[in-house]
């Protein structure tokens, strides 16, 4: 981008005090040299183009509203050229913006006609707007950077405990609440076995059958109440075997009221 | 029930769950109707009188109550702390800032204001934070999606309430400055 020429701009040009990479500088700069190492740094932090122009504007205590843009826009290319010379990747935004100046730039050379007063406003109007809704929101960030903000400035107090706030139904039962249920039935069954009896062989299929018919009636029934202490142990792990595979089968269903409390087998509701 | 019983169990209650805690939830820790949500504003009150000079203090919140340290008190935690919280980038405060006052607002409008692009990392962050949450779509072409912040965020800032927030600048008007210029002068 460069500079139209300006009557300024005319004059023989001065001597360059320096050169910095093969480019003359006429001018000393108007604010503290940045050496260019540090420049690098300095435009990593800003946040954008409207960033950068607020801090050209805020440099030089310029009010918002009333932008030299001739100026502002000079030291806004200033600062991209030097971007692209440290071969900055230069965010396209900036570009945008750069195009966004000269238009205004252009549009402000325009001699202004003195019947449509109205017609066309200040061609900085946008860009005004823009910047100050930016700064509003710039300050917005910096006041929410002050609150108080948990583990930076405070912590809640509370001892560590697992529970949360009242549950009062827990709705499934792990495996291994199942299978502690099973071994008091099958120290139940432990109890009746004095002795061996020969017995029919008993078949988990007719058993997860008759589960199902028990469960048909529609009504709850205990876990426990699906065992018979007589058939001893064989008989209860048929029993609980039938259950395991009604319940992979997803035919029944599960429920405990409260920890500990008894377990109760309903038939799937599809 | 006396009202010192009634104290040492909300003091209690406040210590032992996660969560912020309402006058309900509060309520919820007798079983007899005779303790009311008076005797337990009450006992809050006591307890944040008792509190006074101590190192923690009650912090009112949108959904309850917590109890936490005072802030005057970080600077000596953070001496015994391992991991620091880290800081929050200039970008990410002023995506959140526009969320919280703009709310709910599109990622689109977010970038109008800013002049750059969102980064996705940023809004990732937030989200996994649970600071913001989508909470609708815009009725746009391409239905963006629509932020806004969520209890998580008032209870990581410490705040009630968004009307908490700090009050945004004004804007100055254009228009009415305009007309204090003389647009002919020359400008440079």
């Amino acid at each position: 981008m460069s500079e139209p020429k300006s009557p300024d701009n005319m004059v023989q040009s001065e001597m360059p005090f320096a050169l910095v990479e093969g480019q003359p500088f006429t001018e000393m700069p108007t604010d503290l040299y940045i050496p260019p190492d540090a420049l690098e740094v300095i435009l990593e932090a800003f946040e954008g183009p409207l960033d950068l122009l607020l801090y050209l504007i805020k440099r030089q205590n310029l009010d918002i509203l009333n932008i030299p843009i001739f100026s502002i826009t000079r030291q806004y290319v200033q600062y991209i050229e030097l971007m692209h010379q440290l071969n900055f990747e230069l965010a396209a935004e900036y570009l945008v913006m750069a195009a966004m100046l000269a238009e205004i730039k252009s549009r402000m050379l325009l001699p202004k006609p003195r019947v449509e007063e109205d017609e066309e406003g200040d061609p900085r109007a946008e860009l005004i707007r823009r910047l100050q809704e930016y700064e509003r929101f710039k300050q917005a960030a910096e006041d929410i950077d002050i609150l108080p903000r948990q583990e930076r400035d405070f912590m809640p107090v509370h001892i560590h405990s697992e529970s949360g706030i009242a549950e009062q139904q827990i709705e499934t039962v792990d495996m291994r609440e199942l299978v502690l249920a099973f071994q008091a039935v099958m120290a139940r069954a432990e109890l009746k076995t004095s002795h061996s009896v020969s017995r029919e062989v008993l078949s988990v299929k007719d058993r997860m059958a008759s589960v199902m018919r028990h469960l048909q009636s529609g009504k709850t029934t205990r876990f426990d109440e699906l065992f018979t202490p007589a058939e001893g142990k064989q008989g209860a792990l048929v029993s609980f075997l039938a259950i395991l595979e009604l319940l992979k089968a997803h035919a029944l269903e599960l429920v405990q009221n409260q920890a500990f409390g008894p377990i109760y087998l309903n038939l799937a509701t599809e | 029930m006396d009202n010192k019983q009634i104290k040492h169990i909300v003091e209690a209650a406040l210590m032992s769950f996660d969560e912020p805690l309402n006058v309900h939830h509060l309520k919820q820790l007798f079983d007899e109707e005779a303790v009311s949500g008076t005797d337990i504003n009450r006992a809050l009150e006591q307890l944040n009188e008792d509190y006074a000079d101590r190192g923690i203090e009650i912090q009112q919140l949108n959904k309850g109550f917590r109890l936490q340290t005072r802030p005057q008190m970080q600077l000596w935690l953070d001496n015994l702390r391992q991991k620091k919280p880290r800081k929050l980038s200039r970008a990410l405060l002023e995506t959140l800032a526009l969320v919280a006052y703009r709310q709910p607002i599109t990622r689109g409008e977010i970038e109008d204001v800013r002049g750059v692009a969102v980064s996705s990392k940023i809004v990732h962050y937030l989200m996994d934070k649970e600071w913001i949450e989508e909470v609708g779509f815009r009725d746009a072409p391409g239905k963006p999606a629509l932020l806004g912040t969520t209890d998580e965020f008032l209870n990581y800032f410490n705040l009630k309430s968004l009307q908490e927030l700090p009050a945004l600048a004004e804007i100055k008007d254009f228009e009415s400055f305009e007309q204090s210029l003389d647009f002919n002068q020359p400008q440079h």
